[in-house]
């Protein structure tokens, strides 16, 4: 396979030099790997979106995709599983899409174990309808909708999901091109649902980037990832460093293992 | 009114053929148990039974009501083993049985001159032994014949059952009454290689789960009352945008809101032939007894595949949860039909894209005034084959006895229309009528036959009989056929027809 295989006819009408692309070419080379490593059929392999600048993802992708309504991939994401399990499903979803709109789908997710994958552009903003607060905007976020300032602190979705149960727990800064793929790869491997959030600074309603260069710094190698306690503290450190990596990653049944044992 | 004596009297004779059973308590009693028991018995030995259940929205304690109406003449060789079918319950009872003086004091109203009273024998007795109640009725002529009913069943059961014949591979539902007995009668036939049954978060999750399952293959089906349904709306037009097969059951419940969540209504008409929002193809079945039910659960799996849109089949509290004696063994016809156009992804050199944006013929976003006329179009043309198929299913039901009487000139008959459950009590209320009447029931709700609807109506002198407010049926008849219907009998109040209230209704109004 040719990481050209993977392109569309369709034009990418991100802004120009928008993160996303990051995303969209860790992904194409992630899978390229995974096929050529026979550990993934791409003909098995489902790539679901929601709504959103994040969710345009699936027309640029020459593979099997499902872009559901907002919010609403992760049931059309653990549906498609259910009904096949031998598919590959990848979720592309926003902050927006799952931390707002569909968030008790996600929570639900965490604690299903559904087998599937999902990486959320976390750009803090909701971008595509030109830049209002949303539930990880910082408390003080000027948007079009807060000329004021966003009254509300924001959500910690990764310590949602280690509350919730999710068996794989990680962030990724779309900057960092080969490490979001390792990251992928890591959880399209692994057995269960991995959730990885992936720092996407919106170049145009919010630009995080240099925010977000300052702070980042990966995990250990040493990191225990099946201590919860651990990965909860390390999801809450103080916001002056953000780390980056797998946070937690456990065993636990799937869903699908346990509907298809009745 | 010499009119209204004459009526009440015929009335009176003619209902004296039905034997109504009345079982109260509080919830927890076993009142269910017990009715359904003297139901069954009374089945067994050959009669047509019909059992309605009334209860409030709580778990112990309260009113719970139980009516059980038969016809005492039983299946015999001189009806050719044929007992009379009783289409719904009877408001006046023989015998009243409750668990306590208190719980037959709220029906006493009810008894007929010379009813029995039996508050002494607990209801799980009678559920051990429900022959016990039935001494004031003579049950000997009725030895077990070759035509007795072979099941007693409810709406929702039969609606599963169809499903089921049609090769339902998935039940989704959030649990709301009166839909519940779907999901708890599927959950118990899952297999280890055959049915699954999920119960998601919320119905939003039911329905995108369902198209999830759709998308890879899988004939999924979603049941919910209206107020889940109205949840559903996004994920129906997505349905419709994308083209892929749904079945959603919709029971109705006394509306708006949270509104009555244990009586029935037929305010919904409107909302699910509408149901989604921009326009796309849809079918709405509106079953009004068991056997349509089953009927309509098998035909809108079959016909969500075939035509890769969403199918709705609307229910309602009585037709959903009223149990009656239905001959099953009609119902090995209904088979899961197969269609070969669809491709899931897992195949080979294959891409399978879906997607809630207008698209183009790959499955790409287009924003394309040409492009989007085309898919709308595309999308249009499955309306007219669905039209077509249409000539060949049973979209609208004639009953009555204008057929057998050959002096009533066409033009000049008297028509009832209605849909869903209300044909129990039309049914029913017909058999006292004073003139010769044809009964119409509309089953296919959208999209509408009006041609076949037109012909039945047209030039007649007509009443429609409906559960809501707003004569929802019969602004749908004048939409499509330009047929008004002045005579309206509507019924809003959250409870059932009587049939000898109705038929007294009817009489009054033709007399």
């Amino acid at each position: 396979m040719e990481l050209k295989d993977l392109s569309t006819k369709t034009k990418i009408t991100w802004c120009p030099g928008c993160t996303n692309s990051q995303i969209l070419v860790s992904f194409r080379q992630a899978i390229k790997e995974l096929t050529e490593s026979d550990s993934l059929k791409i003909e098995n392999l489902v790539a679901f979106a929601g709504i959103g600048c994040h969710g345009k993802i699936s027309d640029y992708l020459n593979i099997n995709s499902f872009t559901s309504l907002h919010g609403r991939l992760i049931p059309a994401m653990t549906g498609a599983k259910c009904a096949n399990p031998a598919l590959t499903i990848v979720g592309f979803s926003g902050d927006g899409d799952s931390y707002d709109e569909g968030l008790e789908h996600l929570i639900h997710a965490a604690k299903r174990n559904s087998d599937i994958n999902l990486f959320i552009h976390n750009n803090q903003v909701f971008a595509l309808t030109t830049g209002q607060a949303d539930a990880v905007s910082p408390k003080g976020f000027k948007g079009k909708s807060t000329p004021f300032g966003c009254l509300e602190e924001p959500l910690n979705p990764l310590l949602l999901m280690l509350s919730a149960g999710a068996t794989f727990v990680a962030r990724t800064f779309a900057g960092n091109i080969t490490e979001t793929k390792k990251i992928m790869q890591a959880a399209i491997t692994h057995k269960g649902f991995s959730y990885v959030d992936i720092i996407q600074p919106c170049i145009t309603f919010f630009d995080t980037r240099d925010y977000f260069k300052e702070r980042i710094y990966w995990l250990d190698e040493n990191f225990p990832t099946n201590d919860l306690k651990v990965a909860m503290e390390k999801v809450q450190e103080n916001t002056s460093k953000v780390p980056l990596g797998i946070f937690y990653k456990i065993q636990k049944p799937t869903f699908e293992e346990e509907l298809w044992k009745i | 009114m010499y009119g209204w004596c004459y009526n009440y009297f015929m009335l009176e004779s003619a209902n004296n053929d039905i034997f109504t059973i009345g079982v109260g308590g509080a919830a927890g009693d076993g009142v269910k148990k017990a009715g359904i028991k003297i139901a069954d018995f009374l089945r067994q030995k050959g009669f047509e039974v019909y059992i309605s259940f009334e209860y409030p929205s709580l778990i112990r304690g309260g009113h719970n009501f139980a009516r059980i109406s038969f016809a005492k003449e039983p299946a015999s060789a001189e009806s050719s083993g044929v007992a009379k079918k009783i289409w719904c319950d009877y408001s006046e009872l023989d015998i009243l049985i409750a668990s306590n003086g208190e719980h037959a004091d709220l029906h006493k109203g009810e008894l007929k001159e010379g009813g029995k009273i039996i508050t002494n024998i607990p209801l799980s007795q009678i559920s051990e032994n429900p022959a016990m109640v039935l001494g004031e009725i003579n049950l000997a002529a009725s030895a077990e014949s070759s035509g007795a009913p072979k099941e007693l069943i409810d709406g929702n059961t039969a609606f599963a059952k169809g499903l089921l014949a049609a090769g339902l591979d998935f039940y989704l539902a959030y649990p709301m009454t009166p839909s519940t007995s779907i999901l708890h009668y599927l959950a118990g036939q899952q297999t280890k290689d055959g049915l699954k049954v999920v119960q998601p978060e919320n119905e939003i999750s039911v329905v995108n789960m369902a198209l999830g399952m759709a998308y890879a293959g899988k004939r999924a089906a979603v049941g919910t009352a209206a107020g889940g349904f109205a949840l559903m709306q996004e994920a129906f037009s997505f349905a419709g945008m994308a083209e892929l097969p749904l079945v959603v059951a919709v029971a109705q419940r006394q509306a708006p809101a949270t509104g009555v969540p244990t009586r029935s209504s037929q305010s919904d008409l409107r909302f699910v032939i509408h149901a989604g929002h921009g326009e796309f193809p849809k079918i709405v079945i509106a079953p009004g007894d068991p056997e349509e039910s089953f009927r309509a659960g098998a035909d809108a799996l079959n016909l969500a595949w075939k035509f890769k849109t969403p199918v709705i089949v609307l229910l309602d509290k009585i037709l959903s949860e009223h149990m009656m004696t239905t001959n099953a063994e009609r119902w090995k016809d209904e088979k899961m039909e197969i269609f070969e156009n669809m491709i899931f992804p897992g195949t080979l050199n294959a891409v399978v894209k879906v997607t809630s944006y207008e698209h183009d013929k790959d499955g790409f976003t287009t924003d394309k005034a040409e492009d989007v006329k085309r898919a709308v179009e595309k999308r249009f043309e499955k309306q007219k084959n669905i039209e077509e198929e249409m000539q060949n299913i049973e979209t609208i039901k004639i009953y009555g006895d204008v057929n057998s009487n050959p002096s009533i000139s066409s033009g000049q008959e008297n028509v009832i229309v209605f849909f869903g459950s209300t044909k129990g009590p039309v049914l029913e209320a017909s058999k006292y009528f004073n003139k010769p009447t044809k009964l119409v029931q509309i089953l296919w709700l959208e999209p509408f036959d009006t041609e076949k609807v037109k012909r039945e109506l047209e030039g007649r002198k007509i009443i429609c009989v409906e559960g809501n407010h707003n004569g929802q049926l019969a602004s749908l008849i004048r939409e499509k056929t330009g047929i008004e219907i002045k005579d309206k009998i509507l019924k809003y109040d959250s409870s059932p027809f009587d049939p000898v209230e109705l038929a007294e209704q009817i009489n009054t109004i033709w007399n």
